[in-house]
């Protein structure tokens, strides 16, 4: 018997629409201020620092945590409100995004008090960039493959290695990586793994940026040479992490930031195509608009099974699933619906351009976090096939 | 929507086991399953849930009905009770009391329009309504010259030209000539020409959805059980990963379809967001019984696909269910139309509504 999928209609509670006033009016007097142009995503804009300063003021990061470390302990759901509309307007959350959502509850529930009570209210008030030190240059799918080595020294350990597609990296002022500790064992390949808090200003780390396909760089090599990591910034177990990645996964799988990462050509369409579309682009739009909302009201339900303490993993990953698939394939099928649109520039270029970006961006969605084959080895598990 | 803490969800999932089950139903040669389990459906007041207990009916709320539905769905169940359930809620929107044994409702289709008469009769052709040959009753939305009414007409008034569906359920087509109606009255105000396209598509995606459901299960089972090239077919990444898309669809369709139930039975009115939710279930819908459909086959192999098999009474049923209240290409029109009207900027704030 297959354990029943659950996707129970949540529905957002009514505190999150005023909330959702307060983003939007903040987001338009970031665009008014020149932050950021929302109709232009491939715009890197050069003041993600200070933006993320604004937005912890406004008490939107850190909006589930504890206050004693600078949270807000607001709920999973009004976070969520936050990060759909910073998403669907392309605000330029990159400073901030990966702390609030994966570093800070790793931090919150493996790291030392001190640690805490100095890091995590930064992350709040938007002053600090995280890292996630992940893949290596021999194991990107195959987590446990990671060979970067943390050899024990006195009141702390020493790095050698390389991790790389390391996002932010560049810019952060921490990574959180796993580096391996212990060889792995032959009854538990997983084994001999720990999790490491890095100060990114440690002598021995070497970053090197790398170009992407959309022309920017926005992801790195890191090269450790003798960095040394202090005892007290083991997260957790030590040769242990594999058994702590799992639940904070659920919260990284099932965001809006899952299925809205090239939303804006939807929009442009609906721009593009004016108030009377022909048939065939208004079926497209009505077949989008279907597939936009159901993936929606899976994401919200996630997350409203996450507030009510649940684990619902195998949902996550089914979310993660359809919405990177759904977000890849969306500039190619705006890009059939606006064939036939007058090609009048007015209307037309900033599609054009946005489509130029979107689908150099696309490829990249069903990798990054967790390909497309992990997850649905992940959703197989659950199914009880593996 | 497995909601067996639910009590009347619970009552009709244990109705269905007991004399609705699939393999007994498959392998039957006559309709003789048909009678017991239309009289324990009856004598449990399913068929007129949403009937109110001063109109004969069982007076059940819209949530515990939609429930029933999907589980409905989950048997691949094959009598007119979701259709029933229909006509009582139709029949109960303008006070007519519902008769007691199988109805269907008209029209079915998007183009299909039923004209009352100024002599008070009915006229038009209804195409692909469900179960009509078997009902004793239709619940007609008609329009007249001043404005909807709702209309209960016994089907020996009307000709039927029996037809069938994908999943060889009768799907007919109904013809009023003149036909004086057994009860009629004024549609209430707040009740427009789709209100019933709309609640008729989210039952068929309640159904859709539970179908899924169980592809999903009975596929998983058997990739478990046969055994190629030595091992489970389960142990082939292959087989688990198209597994792992038939269970994004059977959850795509569960979150559409439950949605779009929750919204209906939390409204007031039939108005914009209500029908996002409702057709976007049944376009979302339609789309996973498409691929989750092809999927469960696929796994099963030549064995889906022999008539003996339970397999087909989920897939040809959820393919069939895509063609009532309109199909997901005029649902995904009248959708795009809206969206584009309200204008590019005005999208969003759509879907963030709900």
């Amino acid at each position: 018997m297959t354990a029943a999928l659950r996707f129970d209609p949540i529905r957002l509670p009514p505190e999150c629409e005023a909330l959702r006033k307060d983003v939007r009016a903040f987001l338009a007097e970031e665009v008014a201020a020149g932050t950021f142009d929302p109709h232009r995503p491939q715009r890197e804009g050069n003041d993600a620092r200070g933006f993320s300063r604004r937005v912890g003021a406004r008490g939107w990061l850190g909006m589930t945590w504890p206050k004693q470390y600078g949270g807000h302990e607001r709920s999973f759901l009004e976070r969520y409100v936050v990060t759909e509309e910073m998403r669907v307007a392309n605000a330029p959350t990159r400073h901030f995004f990966v702390a609030d959502r994966q570093s800070g509850p790793v931090l919150l529930k493996y790291a030392p008090e001190h640690i805490k009570m100095d890091i995590l209210p930064r992350i709040c008030r938007g002053e600090v960039c995280f890292a996630i030190g992940m893949s290596e240059p021999n194991s990107g799918s195959d987590l446990f493959a990671a060979k970067t080595k943390a050899t024990k020294t006195d009141g702390g350990w020493l790095i050698n290695g390389s991790k790389i597609w390391t996002s932010s990296a560049h810019v952060a002022d921490y990574m959180i990586a796993i580096f391996r500790t212990s060889p792995s064992t032959k009854e538990n390949r997983r084994h001999g793994l720990t999790q490491f808090l890095v100060d990114m200003k440690t002598p021995g780390i070497a970053v090197n940026p790398i170009r992407q396909i959309t022309g920017q760089a926005e992801f790195n090599e890191v090269v450790f040479t003798d960095a040394f990591v202090p005892d007290d910034h083991v997260l957790g177990e030590i040769d242990g992490a594999w058994k702590q990645a799992t639940s904070e996964l659920a919260y990284e799988r099932s965001g809006p930031e899952r299925f809205l990462e090239t939303y804006y050509v939807l929009t442009e369409l609906v721009r593009a195509v004016g108030p009377n579309p022909d048939t065939r682009a208004a079926e497209g739009i009505g077949r989008l608009v279907a597939q936009l909302h159901t993936m929606r009201r899976m994401s919200v339900s996630v997350a409203g099974m996450l507030q009510a303490g649940k684990e619902p993993v195998v949902e996550a990953s089914i979310v993660k699933d359809i919405g990177t698939v759904w977000e890849q394939q969306l500039p190619h099928r705006v890009r059939d619906l606006a064939a036939f649109v007058d090609t009048d520039p007015s209307n037309h270029a900033t599609l054009a351009d946005q489509l130029a970006f979107a689908t150099k961006v696309a490829p990249k969605l069903t990798i990054q976090g967790g390909t497309t084959e992990v997850l649905r080895g992940i959703i197989a598990r659950g199914l009880g096939l593996r | 929507m497995a909601d067996n803490d639910n009590i009347v969800v619970a009552t009709a999932e244990r109705i269905f086991a007991d004399l609705a089950d699939p393999q007994t139903v498959t392998h039957s040669k006559d309709a003789s399953w048909r009678a017991p389990l239309w009289q324990a459906l009856s004598e449990a007041g399913l068929p007129l849930s949403w009937v109110p207990e001063n109109c004969n009916g069982s007076g059940a709320s819209l949530a515990d009905g939609f429930g029933v539905i999907n589980a409905a769905g989950r048997a691949g169940l094959s009598v007119p009770l979701a259709e029933t359930m229909l006509a009582g809620w139709l029949l109960a929107q303008a006070g007519i009391a519902s008769p007691s044994d199988a109805m269907t409702v008209a029209p079915s289709l998007p183009k299909d329009r039923i004209t009352l008469n100024d002599d008070g009769t009915l006229s038009g052709v209804a195409r692909g309504i469900p179960f009509a040959s078997e009902a004793r009753h239709i619940a007609v939305v008609a329009n007249g010259a001043n404005g909807l009414a709702i209309a209960l007409v016994a089907t020996a008034d009307c000709r039927i030209t029996a037809g069938l569906s994908l999943a060889s359920d009768a799907s007919d087509t109904i013809t009023f000539d003149k036909v004086r109606p057994a009860a009629i009255k004024p549609a209430p105000r707040a009740f427009d020409a789709t209100a019933l396209l709309l609640m008729g598509g989210v039952a068929r995606s309640l159904q859709i959805a539970g179908a899924l459901e169980s592809m999903l299960e009975i596929s998983v089972g058997y990739a478990n059980e046969r055994v190629a090239f030595e091992k489970k077919i389960a142990k082939f990444q292959a087989v688990q990963h198209n597994l792992a898309k038939l269970a994004g669809e059977a959850a795509a369709a569960l979150a559409a379809a439950s949605s779009a139930a929750d919204a209906i039975a939390n409204a007031s009115r039939f108005g914009d967001a209500i029908f996002l939710e409702a057709v976007s279930a049944k376009i979302r819908c339609a789309e996973a019984a498409e691929k989750g459909a092809a999927i469960a086959h696929q796994v099963h192999g030549a064995i889906g696909f022999t008539s003996e098999h339970i397999l087909h009474r989920y897939t040809m049923r959820a393919l069939a269910w895509r063609d009532d209240f309109g199909n997901e290409s005029h649902w995904a029109v009248e959708l795009g139309k809206r969206v584009a009207a309200r204008g590019a900027d005005e999208l969003w704030p759509l879907v963030a509504s709900r």
